[in-house]
């Protein structure tokens, strides 16, 4: 690199040669650039893994791999494509009743941390928020089960009694909700636990709201509602997006809490209060993992492959929306 | 992503324990003992279990998750015996642990089920032309457990159960229930069904009896997986969910392994004449009232295909069996004198009785055991 025949612009940098940093520089530099390659190679590895060990299932016949694998029964309408089918359809409901409630929940959370809270207990109640997220998912799944479950089931009666018209809300067939290890509740737990990062995102976008505008709304004689409206809002808007998916990312591939809560089915089902109605990939993985022979593990690795394609499609629409709302977000 | 990190955790659990394993006792004996480990199979006494001759060395097993405790206790019991050996067990699951087999990456698999048709042929190549044995190791009786208010026991023929779990009979108070009970006081309330929702062997023992024995009332083929009946069903992953959502719902039903059962009312299932309640011997006494599998690698592979119909009432044919599967015979002498050892002390009196108090399975008949015990004096080294 400092060879004598360097061109002019290779001067420039030798200069810093002489620098007595300049070896910590290059070294530093070096390490950087090393650990964004590695994420990248880690990726590729992935996909790699993923795309050559779910060939074989995607190769194989339908019949044959109903022959195989025991959870595969084509005759039955469950061909590896259909139980993607469903497990994408169940993934994607019962992270959507995760987003729905997290979402309102969290900003609420962090507009009262940012804006509303005295700053004493906005610092402790943050605190708090950031220790949620560090709550092994197993746990959440146990208390799921054991205590979150049983409490919502006479709430799910309740729904189901005066609002089973609503297809959503259809009961079982005998209209009685007999067990709340439902979509639903899978979706509550999952909730709780995206609530923790869409928060502390939000919470960092909504601090960063430049104070001049903030004053400006308010010398304009707005409340503090419209204030947050006018403009915190519309600076953090791309910010909020960025911190729903992220919340989305995680509840799409949670695995234990669904696995312990749900009684597990394949339907394209909207019945969130009825038992075997919906799955997940991460948690059907983990359910047929331990029995599965060979070609049972390349069938599950085509559906995490699915997976894995389903997150990524999900990250690049959130970029897509951010970028597309930068210009209107005053973020610049 | 998650699966990258499953079995990257499976890998590195593995690796960890072939780690571990290597730590210990090798690095002592190591030096003693390379030609002890050879010298061992002077040793193949047919006094079987108590063996004291000094084996040293690791073995390393992977399989069925159903013999877990009883591995723990085999392992423990073994290795208290030849302090100089170390048993790991992998419970990966009967698929997980015959695919290792089949690649050699482990000398012995616990599984749940039957090697097919190719997997034989696999064998093959790992063990020589004498393929693989069967060895019924891990006996255990599936228990139907419910929950009714003060009832703990039920009389229930095959055709009843299939009924019942299939979702035709939806309630207590069916004439088909109670006319096998005439004393008991059933509700009249909706039956919830439990089953295994993820893939086992105890699911597929239990509806293999349904389809056998049901007099054609089980309309679906024996299956790891809980077929989708039309009951009103709940799934749970895993023995302990299962009986805890039966403890937990009123007027459920549900099937576990038996030593799980605890206090809930347990069926006594028709075999014959008589109603039979599970019992460790009853369980053993199905496997010997069973024919080999047509499939079977000749008499020395004793993989059963369990009777589920018999009318023998000292047998109680819902029973999971759970074999090791061996090589016939095993390239390195070392390791076939370390898994001739340990598959002596499980099948021996000794073995079997500590698998039944840790796990509750039951214990090999006699003959069972004398000929397992010839088999594996008949294993071969250096093919």
């Amino acid at each position: 690199m400092t060879s004598s025949t360097s061109t002019p612009e290779a001067q420039a940098p030798s200069d810093y040669g002489t620098h007595p940093g300049a070896s910590a520089n290059r070294v530093f530099r070096w390490l950087s650039t090393g650990a964004g390659v590695l994420i990248l190679i880690t990726l590729a590895a992935v996909a790699t893994f993923l795309l050559v060990e779910a060939w074989p299932a995607f190769t194989m016949s339908s019949e044959e791999l109903g022959e195989t694998v025991s959870f595969i029964k084509p005759d039955q309408g469950q061909s590896l494509m259909e139980i993607i089918g469903y497990l994408i359809f169940g993934t994607l409901v019962i992270s959507i009743i995760a987003l729905l409630i997290a979402t309102p929940v969290s900003i609420g959370i962090a507009l009262f941390i940012s804006h509303y809270a005295p700053r004493r207990l906005a610092q402790g109640l943050g605190y708090l928020i950031d220790l949620l997220a560090a709550v092994p998912s197993v746990v959440y799944g146990l208390w799921g089960v054991a205590v979150l479950v049983p409490f919502l089931t006479p709430f799910y009666q309740f729904l189901a009694d005066y609002l089973g018209f609503i297809p959503i809300f259809a009961p079982p067939e005998s209209g009685d909700i007999f067990t709340g290890r439902v979509a639903m509740s899978a979706g509550i737990v999952l909730a709780i636990m995206i609530l923790p990062i869409i928060t502390a995102v939000s919470r960092e976008v909504f601090l960063q709201t430049p104070t001049l505008h903030e004053e400006a709304a308010l010398a304009m004689g707005a409340t503090r509602w419209e204030m947050i409206k006018m403009a915190v809002f519309p600076f953090g808007r791309s910010g909020m997006i960025g911190a729903t998916m992220l919340g989305l990312g995680r509840a799409l591939g949670e695995t234990m809490a669904v696995l312990m809560i749900i009684s597990p089915g394949l339907t394209f089902s909207a019945s969130i209060l009825q038992p075997n109605q919906h799955n997940t990939i991460a948690a059907y993985i983990a359910l047929q993992f331990p029995e599965a022979n060979s070609m049972g593990v390349n069938s599950l690795i085509a559906m995490g492959l699915a997976l894995f394609v389903i997150t990524l499609l999900v990250n690049m629409l959130a970029r897509w929306i951010v970028s597309r709302r930068k210009d209107f977000s005053g973020a610049n | 992503m998650k699966i990258a990190y499953r079995s990257g955790a499976v890998i590195s659990a593995a690796a960890l324990t072939f780690a571990l394993a290597a730590c210990s006792p090798s690095n002592e004996t190591s030096s003693e003992s390379e030609s002890p480990a050879a010298d061992s199979s002077t040793s193949t006494s047919t006094d079987a279990g108590t063996e004291t001759a000094a084996l040293s060395g690791n073995l390393q097993g992977a399989g069925a998750s159903s013999q877990e405790s009883a591995m723990d206790a085999w392992r423990a019991g073994f290795q208290e015996a030849n302090p100089d050996v170390t048993v790991g067990y992998d419970p990966v699951g009967s698929g997980g642990g015959i695919e290792q087999f089949l690649s050699g990456a482990v000398p012995f698999a616990g599984s749940d089920g039957l090697l097919e048709g190719e997997e034989y042929t696999q064998a093959q190549e790992v063990c020589g032309d004498g393929g693989a044995y069967h060895l019924p190791m891990y006996i255990s009786p599936v228990a139907v457990i419910f929950n009714i208010e003060g009832l703990t026991s039920l009389n229930l023929d095959a055709e009843t159960i299939a009924k019942i779990f299939d979702g035709v009979i939806t309630s207590w108070d069916d004439p088909a229930i109670a006319d096998q009970n005439p004393d008991a006081e059933l509700p009249s309330e909706t039956i919830t069904v439990v089953h295994r929702s993820d893939s086992s062997g105890t699911s597929e023992n239990f509806t293999d009896y349904l389809e056998q024995a049901g007099n054609g009332a089980w309309g679906y083929e024996a299956s790891k997986e809980f077929p989708e009946t039309s009951a009103q069903r709940v799934g749970a992953d895993g023995t302990s969910a299962v009986v805890d959502n039966v403890t937990n719902t009123p007027n459920a039903i549900g099937y576990a392994d038996a030593s799980r059962a605890g206090s809930l009312g347990t069926v006594a299932i028709k075999v014959g004449e008589e109603y039979v309640p599970f019992s460790p011997e009853a369980a053993a006494n199905i496997v010997a009232a069973s024919p080999l599998s047509e499939e079977a690698n000749g008499e020395n592979d004793l993989a059963y295909a369990i009777d589920r119909t018999t009318t023998d009432s000292s047998a109680y044919p819902l029973t999971l069996v759970s074999y090791h599967i061996v090589c016939s015979s095993y390239e390195d002498e070392a390791t076939r004198d370390l898994v001739v050892g340990f598959e002596k002390y499980v099948a021996s009196d000794e073995g079997q009785d500590t698998a039944a108090s840790a796990a509750g399975s039951a214990p090999l008949t006699d003959e069972l055991q004398s000929q397992i015990d010839s088999i594996l004096d008949g294993i071969a080294a250096g093919a």
